[in-house]
């Protein structure tokens, strides 16, 4: 190009420049890129953490163990009822195997620490198995029993076996050794995990509490929510006369959508409890407090898709003689549900996984029980993760990275589904 | 980038629209691929010469085969009806159809004896040597001063402040605005009235001294006084620099024009003297576009 | 906690008297739609009513329903109050002139009682006289709302019915009663906001009586701990808001140097440089992060950045707290990211093309561009977007309560502890505490604080992104 004499000073400049302005555009590109991947890497070294840390939560260790279920301690009179047999001490039964196993073990702190080996929930579970089949009443089966957590940590290698050496537990690894050797210690799948409510002993804690929780708060919350949400989305985007009432509604719901949810926790226990007198720490509150918080969302996702209506639906059917009211309710609220319901889903997404609000209002005491309805106490998914995140022990660490797995796993399910829903239906007019 | 290739899928409609209404219109006709230009597409001293282009948007061949040179110092216009692929071509000069996806130009664009298509050759440099103003006035959100300055900052062509100065000045003289802003060089170049805009739009375009200024119906967006304004303009400017203008309006390719290029259904019909197209037109075509059969 | 079998028994009963509900409108939508039929005899005459039958049977349904169905709410609200109340008004005089704590604890183990559980303490003969009492008294009170509520529905539907003539406008009664549910639903939102107003400044007025304004504006300490007998040393905690509202905001400031700048840039590149593909599937990926729920960021600062950036701080020598505030803003930022990301994106995508044409046009390349004319023409939209994810960072909760500390630093050293406004409503919050104490009320003057800062934050952010999407349409 520089051939010819029509080249003109200021074109040399140029041509001069270019070397240091490409030098500049590669570097700036490079950052655009650098972001991004850096961006990635922070998703993947999310999820990498947690999923590390949690897999291994879905098998438990258990104890393979030889237990006379003797009936001199379960039902001397031979009665096999089961209120006798729920009223017998079977914690002797269980821990007889392992002394038998372990003879040499001398000593009351020794043989409490030999105890140590079960879960305290292993009684519970041979009386449970005995309620279900009596016949078992006199034999000596070989049952497999929950083992303690630290040996399940221990199992799985997530405590050293250096640092257990060194303490006053010493010699629960040799234990463990010799079980391992005689094949009696194997990993399970974890079903307590998800079919049991929250215990102070990890390897007796499970989500079914607070899976039961999230659920019925969720479904306060979506009952509520979407008749409401797309109710006032109809009202402001098809019959709203254009004044400062309206103006002062869609302030409002801009707004709220950036209210902290922290502060519809302070609504909720203010409101809802203090002044309704409504259960402390029951998902019914939980779920008027989250469809106050999602109400913004479902409203703004149900008025972008009743404007992506186009007029003349309504037009038509106006023309046709239809009233306002069955114009909306006919032809233009059918076409705009696909949209509305993903809008629904993704605030129950958001919902599910809200927290800080509903510490609030309680509902993050510590609940035994598997609630069977919206006024029970209960927890939820997100707050169980919370409170065992703050919980010592090892196995909370590994529980709480599967609690997480399970809650992304449904929240991905969730946005999976809104976005088939919207690809299904959306439609280009 | 979408929303080039939106505009331009519906100019390629609003083309064919009124053909489906009145379809005993010439616009249907097609002219094979095999026609060859009426006129002289060659001149003695060419700024750009192109030879063979065609462009497609993916499957859609919008410019076939179009040979044309653009002469030195002189006002060539494209006319044509919408959709005919003017704006195309115009585009084809400097390349910036590159920013458009999917879209892929052959043939050859000689300026200055290279092809600009070349893998050697810098779009940066070229665009520097072949600038472009637009259809709708597109100021920066700057102050008056910096849309100037923009072009000679990022190429480099002001050592100092005072050259800065020197070359703000000068081109916003030759594009006949200085007298009107040259006490508000501050104010935001989004306050100007439109034809103010547009001229400061030619004004920031010729700031880096290209050898060619290409026009993309500059003045289709503009009142009549504002159009004349720049009519002008077009004319002074043609001392110093090429000028190929694309417009709608055949009235004004005659004003400000030595020859005129009719395009119709991306290929060039005819080429030729401005007063002998719009006088004695040689094809059909052009006969009927230029009495308003169509278009 | 609410003891289960009440509840149980409660639910139940609900839901006998929402299916018998359910029953009387199915019977009046029927009946309705009948008595319209009939009173043109016919079908055949069809045409001589106003609307169609079965807006006729929809009148009646919602004059059977919405009336109820109010009634049964407002009912559910004041029955416990009013059976306490009478309840109280029963119990001897001594245990009436309790305060109020301890009278909420009796009445408490009186409901105990009246369910069959467990008490705290052994009964007293009272208590138990009490607590039968109050089993009567629910008894009744069921039975009474049941049969109030489906009386009102019959009522209702009954007088709909009679209503009923073939010039009755059925049709626009029915869209207006629809109408105003709608009108209802939609003021759902301004009573929301008028719920958090309320709510906050009430408590914090009453805050206000205990513990001056100027005090908990101004104060540079903040240790809210009181003393439970009064003659202990520290009496009155300390309730100055300023440490706090710095560790918010030091927090703050690292997420937004951490999400603004990456946020930022990789819109830029994928709105500008980025291939189809890779931006079909680095998108939603960064989307994720905006997904996931902020307790799982709070597990990650907690579990893994902080140690990491303890560690990290110690091997080049460093004292770096466990809890330090640049492990919770490090976490807090990338959480906003997608925030930061996707609204730069919309604004860049709002800059028109043509300034991009004319950039280009110029022989300008793609960074000049983006640099010199696209990000300033973006920027008041860019400046409401970071605002917005500041106002985020302000009020996000979960991840600080994880991560960052619990003792009121004054500092702005990222590597120490600090703490945040919304930490403190947390601890101040969680836990049993009585109602009425500074410590309690403290976190409603909080709230009310982040409520004020985030709203005001937002309302100037709207402005700003709203006044720049003008500008561009």
């Amino acid at each position: 190009m520089s051939s010819g004499n029509s080249v003109s000073p200021s074109f040399e400049k140029v041509q001069a420049s270019l070397a240091r302005r490409y030098a500049r555009e590669r570097r700036f590109r490079a950052m655009g890129l650098g972001a991004i991947l850096l961006g990635l890497s922070f998703v993947a070294i999310l999820f990498i953490t947690i999923i590390g840390n949690g897999y291994t939560a879905f098998w438990q260790t258990y104890i393979r163990l030889p237990v006379y279920l003797d009936p001199q301690v379960i039902d001397p009179q031979g009665t096999r009822d089961p209120e006798v047999i729920r009223q017998a001490s079977f914690r002797k039964l269980v821990r007889q195997p392992l002394r038998e196993m372990f003879r040499e073990v001398k000593g009351r702190r020794d043989k409490r620490l030999l105890y140590k080996l079960l879960s305290d929930d292993a009684p519970h579970e041979v009386q449970q198995r005995v309620i279900d089949d009596p016949s078992l009443i006199g034999r000596k089966v070989e049952l497999w029993l929950l083992a303690d957590d630290e040996v399940d940590m221990l199992v799985k290698g997530h405590i050293p076996r250096e640092t257990l050496l060194e303490g006053r537990k010493a010699k629960l690894v040799g234990w463990v050794d010799r079980l391992q050797a005689e094949g009696r210690i194997e990993k399970r799948f974890n079903v307590p995990f998800f079919t049991r409510g929250d215990s102070r002993e990890p390897e007796q804690a499970g989500i079914a509490g607070a899976a039961a929780g999230s659920f019925y708060t969720l479904l306060v919350t979506l009952l509520l929510s979407f008749p409401i949400g797309v109710a006032a989305a109809i009202y402001l985007e098809e019959f709203a006369p254009k004044n400062r009432l309206t103006d002062l509604i869609e302030v409002n719901i801009n707004n709220l959508a950036a209210v902290p949810s922290i502060v519809f926790g302070l609504l909720g226990l203010a409101v809802f409890i203090n002044w309704f007198g409504l259960p402390r720490s029951a998902p019914l509150v939980g779920g008027l407090v989250l469809t106050l918080m999602t109400l913004p969302t479902i409203i703004i996702a149900g008025r972008a898709a009743l404007k992506s209506v186009p007029p003349s639906i309504r037009e038509a059917a106006l023309g046709i003689g239809a009233s306002h009211m069955q114009t909306v309710t006919h032809h233009v609220l059918p076409l705009a549900l696909p949209g509305m319901l993903t809008g629904a889903i993704i605030g129950m997404a958001q919902a599910l996984g809200e927290t800080a609000p509903l510490l609030m209002i309680g509902m993050v005491a510590f609940i035994v029980d598997i609630p069977q309805g919206p006024l029970d106490p209960a927890t939820v998914l997100p707050v169980q993760i919370y409170l065992w995140a703050d919980s010592p022990e090892r196995a909370f660490v590994e529980r709480t990275s599967a609690a997480i797995m399970v809650l992304l796993a449904f929240l991905i399910a969730m946005n999976a589904l809104a976005i088939v829903l919207r690809r299904r239906f959306e439609r280009r007019w | 980038m979408s929303l080039i290739e939106t505009t331009m899928v519906g100019e390629e409609t609003a083309g064919e629209a009124p053909s489906v209404s009145r379809p005993e219109q010439p616009m249907q006709e097609d002219l094979g691929s095999d026609f060859q230009t009426v006129g002289e597409v060659r001149v003695d001293n060419p700024a750009i010469s192109t030879t063979g282009v065609q462009v497609y948007y993916g499957e859609k061949h919008a410019i076939r085969n179009v040979s044309l040179d653009i002469g030195k110092n002189q006002v060539i216009a494209m006319i044509g009806p919408s959709g005919c692929g003017k704006s195309t071509y115009l585009r084809c000069l400097n390349r910036m159809n590159d920013t458009i996806e999917g879209c892929r130009v052959e043939g050859e664009i000689l300026l200055d004896g290279e092809n600009i298509y070349d893998k050697s050759i810098d779009v940066v440099a070229l665009r520097a040597r072949v600038g472009m103003v637009f259809q709708k006035p597109n100021p920066f959100p700057k102050s008056i001063y910096d849309n100037i300055a923009y072009g000679p900052k990022i190429h480099g062509l002001a050592a100092n402040r005072t050259e800065l100065d020197e070359i703000v000045e000068r081109s916003l003289r030759r594009a006949g605005l200085w007298e009107e802003v040259k006490d508000r060089l501050d104010a935001p170049g989004t306050g100007l009235s439109g034809g103010q805009q547009q001229r400061l739009c030619i004004a920031r375009a010729i700031a880096v001294e290209p050898e060619v200024v290409l026009m993309d119906e500059p003045a289709s967006a503009l009142d009549p006084i504002a159009t004349a304004r720049i009519e002008e303009l077009i004319d002074e400017l043609r001392e110093n620099y090429t000028i190929a203008i694309v417009t709608h309006s055949m009235q004004q390719a005659a004003r400000v024009s030595q020859r005129t290029a009719y395009f119709h259904m991306g290929h060039l019909v005819e080429v030729g003297e401005t007063t002998q197209i719009f006088t004695n037109p040689r094809h059909k075509l052009t006969e009927d576009y230029i009495t308003g059969r169509f278009g | 906690m609410l003891p289960a079998e009440e509840t149980g028994e409660n639910g139940m009963q609900n839901s006998v008297i929402l299916i018998v509900l359910l029953l009387l409108t199915a019977l009046g939508y029927h009946l309705g739609r009948r008595r319209a039929l009939h009173s043109v005899g016919g079908t055949q005459a069809i045409r001589h009513l106003h609307s169609l039958p079965s807006y006729y049977g929809l009148y009646v349904v919602l004059w059977a329903v919405i009336p109820a169905l109010l009634v049964m709410l407002l009912w559910g609200l004041v029955q416990d109050t009013v059976l306490n109340e009478l309840i109280i008004s029963t119990l001897p005089p001594e245990m009436q002139s309790l305060p109020p704590e301890r009278l909420g604890l009796l009445i408490n183990d009186i409901h105990n009682l009246a369910v069959g559980n467990i008490t705290s303490e052994a009964p007293s003969p009272a208590i138990k006289a009490a607590a039968d009492h109050l089993r009567s008294l629910q008894a009744v009170a069921d039975l009474a709302r049941a049969v109030v509520v489906l009386a009102i529905a019959t009522a209702g539907a009954l007088f709909a019915w009679r209503a009923i003539s073939p010039t009755m406008r059925a049709r626009n009664r029915v869209e207006s009663i629809l109408k105003g549910l709608m009108v209802a639903s939609a003021m759902v939102a301004i009573l929301t906001t008028i719920g958090i107003v309320l709510s906050v400044l009430f408590e914090s007025l009453r805050f206000f009586q205990k513990v001056p304004v100027t005090d908990f504006l101004f104060g540079l300490e903040w240790s809210p701990q009181i003393a439970i007998r009064s003659d202990q040393v520290g009496a009155s905690g300390a309730f100055g808001a300023i440490p706090l509202l710095a560790g918010t905001l030091l927090i703050s400031f690292i997420a937004l140097v951490v999400a603004v700048p990456i946020g930022l840039m990789s819109a830029i590149y994928l709105a500008e440089y980025a291939s189809p593909r890779l931006r079909a599937w680095a998108k939603p990926i960064l989307e994720v992060l905006a997904g996931i729920p902020t307790v799982v960021y709070g597990f990650f600062a907690a579990l893994t950045v902080a140690p990491f950036i303890r560690n990290l701080g110690e091997s080049v020598g460093l004292d770096v707290s466990s809890e330090s505030a640049l492990a919770a803003g490090l976490v807090m930022g990338i959480m906003i990211i997608p925030f930061v990301s996707s609204l730069s994106d919309d604004v860049i995508n709002a800059v028109p093309q043509s300034l991009r044409d004319a950039s280009y046009g110029l022989g300008a390349t793609q960074s000049e561009t983006i640099r010199q004319v696209i990000l300033p023409a973006a920027l008041p939209g860019i400046m409401g977007g970071v605002l917005l994810a500041a106002s985020r960072a302000i009020g996000e909760t979960m991840i600080v309560v994880m991560a960052a500390g619990l003792s009121a630093n004054l500092t702005i050293n990222p590597l120490e502890a600090v703490t945040t406004v919304t930490v403190q409503i947390v601890t101040l919050l969680v836990g049993d505490q009585e109602f009425d104490s500074a410590k309690t009320l403290a976190a409603f003057a909080l709230g009310l604080l982040l409520f004020l800062i985030t709203l005001s934050l937002n309302i100037v952010a709207l402005r700003i992104v709203r006044r720049y999407r003008e500008q561009y349409e």
